[in-house]
């Protein structure tokens, strides 16, 4: 007797892809309404990409609580999924916030920003929630194609340029590796579904298939290049420091996160029965990204360029918590992206303040005497550094204790010991920004501030987030340990 | 029929000519094409190991692959084209506003 197959999107459970779905008709809906052209002052695109992203937010949420497999298991609905989309929508939010007067004041209000920051958002969402090597890789695609162009979209000004074509060169590059890796994966263990690698090898759990370990260290290039570890950070106080501000908070927090989001469900998925044979290697990456990251921003005088180092640093933190491994481990790295997510676009949306028109003033020496200038900014921006730096009450110190807690459970001290000496080191750098703006005076006219209001409720809620959860932490740790039960 | 490791021997021959040619080149067109090149190695990868295998993910994959490649070239040279328009050149050296 023949079966008629059942049509398979009749079998799809919408909900469960709602967010991929809004994002897309969002990012689609901007690019068609461009027939109709806006104003160089209209707020139409930040206002579609903020309800694409509240209605992608609430389809995930709807469905929090459901697990799916979707496409033959490619696309996953569990815990990490909703974790991350979550998380990803609220990075895009912050950031539509932070550019809204920006991209006016600078020149840049086009419907394709938008479009392109809503499609990055877009990858960053399938990486997370892909459950298979090729998923991961068009989801890591489609975020890296739309970052390469937001970098470069002041596209009048040479150092927009320069760091979108470094980022575009040095990224494609990363994209061969892991691609090559992916390839010999595929050709060691004949498949690429996560869940069946992590089987296949568990049987097997060797190494000395070379094309199981060349594929491996391939694919571990790939994913160290996207989220910036050390040897492979070099484009990103290029990147960083050319893109226009907000850009460079939206892919600081976004492109990070979900790197780290593939990065968790690749390691612990499909290479966990390896974990003893990659964790040395992770854990000397991790020493290496901390020291080196934290060494070279002390010598920045340019603020984009300073936490681009930062970010390095943050990177290596995480590291070690997926070094830790485990559910308190992984919870931990989990934790910790959402952490540093709001603490650094908290400071990067106070960056995009500063300056007029087509101006951006990000050197340390312009910060001077805005504390007693402009109170609430001072404030927020010292909240910012003590909690990017890891001091107590705020977010990045409970981060930190999480992720040093999770390492010393693992027996991991020598990687403990390198990463309070260098939270030592960091705080440093990030108190002289405080320093800059309570203690110095400015040298002839102090720096303008284009004080918006949605940039301003930017800070506003990052602030109260970086405070609230160095207080009462619990809740969102609690998700984070649970987001994470679907990899172990 | 062409033994499997004659063709992944001759994949990881233009994987490592495109990672050289990426090193050692100065010219962003050139660099560009010894991408194109890593790209296209990891797709006879795929291909060969499919048809050893006797399975289609590798193939499919190779679709995938063609058309994000697509993509990096449309983007890659209006980067391209742009940083020409206001440097007159694509020589990497002589690209070097960002640096410390």
């Amino acid at each position: 007797m023949n079966v008629v197959p059942q049509p398979s999107f009749l079998m799809v459970d919408w909900w469960a892809l709602g967010a991929v779905i809004a994002l897309t008709v969002g990012c689609l809906a901007l690019l068609v309404l461009e027939f109709l052209p806006a104003g160089e002052r209209s707020s139409r695109g930040g206002v579609i990409s903020l309800l694409t992203l509240g209605v992608s937010a609430y389809a995930v949420l709807r469905v929090a609580q459901d697990r799916r497999s979707l496409f033959d298991g490619m696309f996953v609905h569990d815990g990490m999924t909703v974790f991350f989309t979550v998380l990803f929508c609220a990075i895009g939010i912050l950031s539509v916030l932070m550019s809204w007067d920006y991209v006016k004041r600078t020149r840049i209000n086009q419907a394709e920003y938008y479009a392109l920051l809503l499609s990055s958002v877009l990858g960053m969402v399938i990486m997370a929630a892909s459950n298979d090597l090729i998923t991961i890789f068009l989801g890591l695609e489609l975020m890296s194609l739309s970052l390469y162009v937001m970098v470069g979209f002041r596209r009048t000004r040479l150092e927009s340029n320069e760091a979108a074509l470094k980022y575009f060169l040095l990224g494609a590059f990363a994209s061969g590796f892991l691609l090559y890796g992916i390839a010999l994966l595929y050709g060691a263990t004949g498949t690429t579904d996560l869940g069946r690698m992590g089987a296949f090898l568990a049987d097997s759990p060797v190494l000395s298939n070379p094309l199981l370990l060349v594929g491996g260290l391939l694919v571990l290039a790939g994913f160290a290049f996207k989220v910036a570890a050390v040897p492979f950070h070099m484009w990103t106080p290029d990147a960083y420091e050319g893109a226009p501000t907000s850009v460079t908070g939206f892919m600081s927090a976004g492109a990070k996160a979900a790197g780290f989001a593939a990065l968790l469900r690749f390691g612990l998925k499909a290479m966990g029965p390896l974990e003893d044979q990659w964790a040395p290697l992770l854990s000397v990456i991790a020493a290496l990204t901390m020291t080196v990251g934290n060494v070279t921003a002390l010598l920045q005088q340019n603020l984009k360029r300073m936490l681009a180092y930062s970010s390095i640093a943050h990177a290596g933190y995480i590291l070690v918590a997926i070094v830790a491994g485990g559910t308190t481990g992984a919870g931990a790295a989990v934790f910790y992206l959402a952490v540093y997510s709001f603490m650094n676009l908290g400071a990067f949306a106070i960056l995009t303040m500063m300056g007029q028109g087509r101006d951006e003033r990000v050197l340390v020496s312009d910060l001077h005497g805005l504390g007693f200038r402009r109170p609430l900014l001072g404030v927020a921006m010292t909240v910012f550094m003590i909690s990017l730096g890891g001091i107590p009450p705020t977010a990045g110190f409970m981060g930190k204790i999480q992720v040093f807690g999770a390492a010393i459970e693992a027996g991991l001290i020598p990687l403990v010991i390198i990463g309070v000496l260098n939270s030592v080191i960091s705080v440093f750098y990030y108190l002289r920004v405080t320093v800059a703006m309570y203690m110095r005076e400015p040298e002839g006219e102090p720096t303008a501030i284009s004080q918006g209001l949605p940039a301003l409720l930017c800070v506003v809620i990052t602030l109260v987030l970086t405070v609230w959860l160095g207080i009462q932490a619990q809740p969102l740790w609690v998700e984070a340990q649970r987001s994470v039960l679907s990899l172990l | 029929m062409i033994p499997l490791s004659w063709l992944i021997a001759l994949s990881a021959i233009l994987f490592v000519i495109g990672v050289v040619g990426v090193l050692v080149r100065r010219n962003a067109i050139v660099i560009f094409m010894s991408i194109e090149l890593m790209l296209n190695a990891a797709n006879l990868a795929f291909v060969a190991f499919a048809r050893h295998m006797n399975s289609l993910d590798g193939q499919i994959f190779v679709f995938f692959v063609m058309t994000v490649a697509a993509a990096e070239v449309a983007i890659g040279l209006a980067i391209i084209v742009n940083v020409f328009r206001l440097r007159e050149t694509i020589l990497v050296d002589e690209i070097n506003l960002l640096k410390g």
